[in-house]
């Protein structure tokens, strides 16, 4: 771990302005992933903005109905209020899906968005890795990829988004609420916010350099039957190998998102229409153009299944 | 003391202490964290260095530069150790691995380099900036393409002979009416201990102090010696307490000869722990297989062609894993061969983990036990019964000193409740899950080694047992305290037991399964001195003299225990050494598991839902430390079945998933409550303790018993581990 | 008596210049002062104050800014109860508790603790004075090398105070029902501490005891 400076801020506005005014600074808050990857050297910030005490940890009302919750509301805090196992069950799931208890004490809303992929080759740092070190290559294409992307993927890299959480903000439209150095806010759609790698793999999201997100939006209830399904090999504290957030209506319609697949929570609406034909038919069209290595096509079979053992679970 | 004759009755049939489920003496130190493990002796020392292990970026190749000014030149840094300025080290007498390579490298992570700083947190940093030039060499490391060209390996000491045939395998196997070829395979596999490998190593002048994690404390001496060249004499070794093992800290590896160097280097204590993602590809593992299982047998189910032949890789100097081992024991058969085979792969070394060979082999065998019976339509317990065998298979003079196979497996079956077993595969379901049963036998040789203790009984009444023998989490310090206890009449909390430093008298140490019968015999017979010493001094009959409740009694004369130390104290010292029981019977562990798995009709996921095992192995000593070796070897084995794999790449020359996230052991989550038998027994050929080892027996034919369950629950063969879902998922049929 | 061959190196060559450390002692918050820091491939030591209650003692530390709070214990309190398994999150032998809730101390920095409580196995009870759930452990022989041990007490502890504020978890079935300390939920809850020695089925019993369900 590279030596850094490191200070307290107190306010937003603090925030914002010290990461702007110092090149190589970081954000950190639970400090779960960043400090696991600074340790090997792949994250080497020069100085660290310590935001874990700013005042971004309760979860409100929104003016439309929805809820705003704060950045740093820790996960297991978020996954244990009344409101979001409520209206927002496929929320909770998916974050108790996660880690572990530890590490939902600690992790933050805002940390858990931005959590780096778990490929291995991005976490050898002898390895070659556009993510980590861009223009090096990509070991995992030709390598041991059966955790990795089938779609989303290129030429550069295949690395999957590891996260939970996202998935079943993406099936729920969250929107990601940021302030910049100079007091600029912006809302970003949750669709909007992870970009795909295409040539530049290192850049994981939206987010300008000194951008804080201060928030995540849900809009009002959508209601219907919240699921999500995370397969993996062992039972618990395991990345998914595929996951599905589902929403699922009484009369058949829905919404579906997809993780484990991709450099980001995978959904699409051309295939979610298709939920009354059937898992099959969802699956299809929400890997139209999957590119899958020979050790990871089974996911396309698993996503199927899974989505369809979701389907069937919910006609019970 | 010799032990040349089966035991007769003597003060360890009393079963006082003895064979009573005691809680571990160790316990409250334990779960208090005042326990203290190698990293952790922050008192012994003033003033400790840090030492961070630089492992080698490359698999196979050479070193041409190591650029080190701006790592010297970074705060707090004291030394940058390398092979360039220590000139050339030898290896170990056991495991073959160089532990500080360069120039050329050997395998991936092997270590080239060591940064001392002050501080643990500056050593890291400043090893980041080393920047070391490779130039890369082709390297093997692809076992299956491998096969062909591996060669028979050289017997010796841990190898068993290249092949073995018995009858006529060929002409045996060709004439059966009912026959098996398949080929399986096993992965690389990691210990994955919860301590790192660490060592705080100290030296005073020319002599070496070492807080380590090393199961074999005389094996360390030894090997460190001849590694730094140093006289063993000059070299201490403490283990008091080593956060598990299962063969992963055998002897030396590079944690210890880098705080050695480092400490020796710097003037100052050093201390070396290997960083989690360190340890995959540095240490040792259990290296990967491929099996080919040939049976034949008669309609009515008695095989008469058994043929296992084995290949697995190693770096140069390695030995292979003796698969066959437990296949050459098992079952009856008449015509029989083995075959062993060798591939030189450039991967970290293959070494012994937790039933080497046996688990391995086992794997494979018991799942082509429970294809055979399939395709003699006989139940799988059936015809493990009717293949028992009660001599040597090869050696029919050679009987098994005690042998319950069937009563395990009678046992199990009547526990688990087998007959609820439905033979038709994919027939059981439970909502949305497959549920099947599975069934394997275990067998785990029985060794038991020249061990020495010294004992002291003070003016108090206090004994103190020493011995150099350690506790991996095995229950030594109990067992040792109730044979101590049960010998000189005397309760638990009058034993004192100092283990894990090799000033001590010298023990085997914790492996083989052989650590508990050999500590606790080795201490009776010191124990056995020290009753004479004491009846000496009160003038008592030796003969005749009775060690009960404190006190020491010959007819009608009595005295109490602590009378016999007199002003100082009476010490007495022994070594149980052994002659050819070992040659005259075969001697082994037998056991039986029974796994019940549900499997998602869906997704593939496996979960098990049911474990029974049922063990057979001599007199247990401690019931409660007993089942745990089981439970904890079953919960292994369940790793082994459905998860654990180290993945190589093969055009890199490295284990991929070298953390613990990637590299999945089984969780909380993975394991339901396991269900343990311990059948009576005592096998008076082994020792007058008449007990056998029982730590590595659990985890064998767990995976197989598994995977036969996961077959049974949907009629999907697996035969290469582990038996993950997407093995599966395109075979498993779509629920209506 | 034969010469080592290590005594051949001399120190001059082993030994490499310490002069290049230089301390420099930041204050929270005065980041302008320490700017120069960037783009320097050999940036200084940089030390920092913090204060942690631990164990219910204040203790006040002046560490290098990258000290973990699992190494502050260890190296800095000699307080080693508390294990380093894997220092990436992985395995929860570094659990403690921080004001009342369990978390991995090596994946939190010391200054992230300015005024916090911690809580270490030291804090829970002695040998002579054991913690319930150290009690239950040794009955149920939750354990084998210890090395996780500590870790899975603490965990424990946070566990069975999480379901006591019914916080759910991935196995409950219903998300709006307290959570019940069933066998299933111990386990699932507790899954963030690896045993490989394999006591989990004895250590779920313990827990269950404790939590008054056997």
């Amino acid at each position: 771990m590279k030596a850094f400076t490191y200070e307290r801020v107190r306010t937003v506005a603090e925030a914002a302005a010290a990461r702007a005014r110092t090149p190589g600074a970081k954000f950190i808050a639970g400090g779960t992933n960043l400090l696991d990857l600074m340790k090997l050297q792949i994250e080497t910030p020069e100085h660290l903005i310590d935001v874990g005490k700013l005042p971004l940890n309760t979860i409100e009302p929104a003016p439309d109905g929805g809820l705003r919750i704060g950045a740093l509301v820790s996960n297991t805090k978020l996954a244990a209020d009344i409101r979001v196992r409520r209206d927002y069950g496929v929320l909770s799931r998916a974050i108790l899906a996660g880690a572990s208890g530890q590490l939902r004490n600690k992790a933050t809303t805002a940390g858990n968005l931005l959590q780096r992929t778990r490929c291995p080759y991005f976490y050898d740092t002898n390895q070659a890795c556009n993510k980590r070190k861009p223009g090096s290559g990509c070991a995992a294409i030709e390598g041991s990829s059966r955790s990795l992307a089938v779609i989303g993927g290129s030429s550069s890299c295949i690395a999957t988004y590891p996260g939970d959480m996202a998935v079943a903000m993406m099936a729920l439209d969250a929107v990601i609420e940021t302030v910049d150095a100079r007091g600029a806010t912006r809302s970003i759609p949750i669709a909007e916010f992870y970009r795909l790698p295409g040539e530049t793999p290192h850049i994981d999201n939206v987010l300008t350099e000194s951008e804080l997100i201060t928030s995540v939006v849900l809009p009002p209830p959508v209601g219907g039957k919240h699921t999500y399904y995370k397969v993996r090999d062992r039972a618990s504290y395991a990345f998914a190998l595929v996951s599905v957030a589902v929403i699922l209506q009484e009369n058949g319609t829905g919404r579906v998102a997809v993780g484990g697949v991709a450099p980001r929570p995978w959904r699409s609406r051309e295939a979610e229409v298709l939920l009354p034909s059937g898992a099959q038919a969802v699956t299809d069209k929400l890997f139209a153009g999957a590119n899958p290595t020979e050790e990871n096509k089974y996911k396309l079979t698993l996503v199927a299944r899974t989505l369809a053992g979701v389907l069937n679970e919910a006609k019970r | 003391m010799k032990f040349t004759t089966p035991a007769g009755p003597n003060p360890t049939d009393q079963q006082r202490v003895i064979g009573k489920p005691t809680s571990r003496i160790e316990g409250p130190l334990k779960t208090t964290g005042q326990a203290k493990y190698a990293y952790e002796y922050n008192e012994e020392v003033s003033n400790p260095a840090y030492g961070y292990v630089v492992g080698a970026g490359i698999a196979r190749g050479r070193i041409e530069a190591i650029h080190q000014t701006r790592a010297k030149l970074s705060p707090g840094v004291l030394a940058i150790v390398t092979a360039a300025n220590i000139g050339p080290l030898r290896t170990g007498l056991f495991y073959t691995d160089r532990l500080l390579a360069g120039p050329t490298i050997d395998h991936y992570h092997q270590a080239v380099a060591i940064v001392v700083a002050e501080t643990f947190e500056q050593a890291r940093a400043a090893a980041a900036l080393l920047r070391i030039d490779y130039v890369r060499e082709e390297g093997a490391f692809d076992l299956a393409a491998g096969k062909d060209s591996a060669q028979a390996p050289p017997a010796g000491p841990f190898s068993p002979p290249a092949e073995t045939s018995v009858g006529d395998f060929a002409t045996a196997f060709a004439s059966a009416p009912v026959t098996l070829d398949e080929t399986y395979t096993t992965p690389d596999q990691s210990h994955a201990m919860m301590e790192p490998h660490a060592t705080m190593a100290s030296w005073d002048g020319d002599r070496l102090t070492c807080w380590c994690t090393i199961q074999q404390l005389s094996w360390g001496v030894r090997d460190l010696a001849h590694i730094l060249d140093v006289p063993a004499a000059n070299i201490r070794l403490i283990s008091s307490y080593i956060g598990g093992g299962f063969g992963g800290k055998g002897t030396v590896l590079s944690d210890l000869v880098a705080a050695a160097l480092a400490a020796r280097a710097t003037g100052r204590p050093v201390k070396v722990t290997l960083q989690r993602p360190l340890i995959f590809n540095n240490t040792i593992h259990r290296p990967a297989t491929i099996q080919r299982i040939r049976l034949g047998a008669t309609p009515d189910g008695k095989l008469t062609a058994i043929g296992h032949e084995s290949w697995s890789g190693n770096l140069r100097g390695g030995r292979t894993e003796t698969t066959i081992a437990s296949t050459r024991l098992m079952y009856a058969g008449a015509n029989r061969m083995t075959k062993l085979r060798l591939a030189i792969l450039d991967l970290a070394e293959g070494s012994a983990m937790r039933a080497p060979g046996e688990a391995s082999g086992m794997m494979a065998l018991e799942i082509a036990m429970d294809e055979m019976a399939e395709k003699l339509a006989m139940d799988p317990v059936e015809f493990r019964i009717i293949n028992d065998t009660q001599v040597d298979p090869e050696n029919s003079a050679r009987p098994f000193s005690t042998r319950l196979l069937v009563e395990c497996l009678k046992t199990g079956a009547e526990r688990f409740g087998w007959s609820q077993h439905n033979a038709t595969p994919a027939a059981v379901r439970e909502g949305q899950w497959l549920v099947g049963m599975g069934v394997a036998s275990a067998i785990r040789g029985a060794p038991v080694m020249p061990c020495a203790a010294r004992v002291r009984l003070d003016r108090n009444g206090i004994v103190t047992v020493e011995t150099d023998m350690t506790d991996i989490g095995t229950g030594s310090y109990t067992i040792i305290a109730q044979t101590a206890a049960e010998m000189m009449g005397i309760g638990l909390d009058q034993v004192v037991v100092k283990l894990g430093d090799s000033i001590f008298p010298v023990s085997p140490g914790s492996a083989g399964q052989w650590g508990a019968a050999s500590a606790t015999s080795g201490v009776y017979a010191a124990c056995v001195k020290l009753r004479e010493a004491v009846a000496t001094a009160l003038e008592l009959p030796v003969d005749e003299a009775r060690f009960e409740d404190g006190r020491v009694i010959a007819g009608d004369r009595s005295f109490p225990l602590a009378d016999a130390a007199g002003a100082e104290e009476l010490v007495a010292e022994d070594e149980m050494t052994y002659g050819d029981l070992g040659r005259q019977y075969a001697r082994d562990t037998f056991g039986a598991h029974f796994v019940e798995v549900g499997v998602h009709q869906y997704t593939g996921e496996i979960r098990v839902r049911r474990m029974l095992a049922v063990a057979h192995a001599g007199r247990i000593l401690n019931p409660t430390a007993a089942r745990s070796q089981m439970i904890g070897a079953m919960t292994m084995g369940v790793g082994a079945a459905l998860m654990e794999k180290m993945e190589v790449d093969t055009r890199v020359g490295f284990f991929v998933n070298h953390d613990l996230a990637g590299y999945e052991v089984p969780v909380h989550a993975d394991i339901p409550h396991l269900d343990v038998v311990l059948l009576e027994d005592s096998d008076p050929t082994m020792s007058p303790m008449k007990a056998k080892g029982i730590g590595e027996l659990g985890i064998v034919g767990v995976a197989a018993a598994i995977a036969n369950a996961v077959y049974n629950a949907t009629g999907v063969r697996v035969r290469d581990y582990p038996v993950t879902l997407d093995k599966l998922i395109d075979k498993l049929p779509v629920p209506a | 008596m034969k010469k080592s061959k290590l005594s051949s190196i001399t120190r001059r060559e082993m030994l490499v210049g310490t002069a290049a450390a230089v301390t420099v002692t930041l204050t929270p918050g005065t980041l302008g002062k320490v700017a120069n820091l960037a783009g320097n491939p050999n940036p200084k030591l940089v030390e920092t104050g913090v204060r942690l209650t631990v164990n219910g003692e204040l203790q006040e530390l002046t560490l290098d800014t990258r000290t973990t709070l699992l190494d502050t214990l260890r190296e800095h309190l000699n307080l080693t109860g508390t294990k380093k398994g894997c220092d990436h999150g992985q395995c929860g032998a570094c659990t403690v508790l921080v004001n009342g809730e369990r978390i991995n101390s090596c994946l939190t920095l010391a200054l992230q603790h300015e005024g916090d409580e911690i809580t270490t196995i030291e804090g829970l009870g002695t040998p002579e004075n054991l913690h319930p759930l150290q009690a239950a452990f040794v009955k149920h022989d939750g354990y084998q090398c210890g090395y996780c041990t500590p870790g899975q007490i603490c965990s424990a502890v946070g566990t069975l105070k999480e379901i006591e504020a019914g916080v759910p978890s991935h196995v409950s079935a219903d998300l709006l029902a307290s959570p019940e300390a069933s066998n299933m939920e111990l386990r699932e809850r507790m899954s963030g501490n690896i045993c490989r020695c394999g006591a989990y089925s004895n250590i779920a019993e313990a827990l269950e005891e404790v939590a008054g369900n056997s």
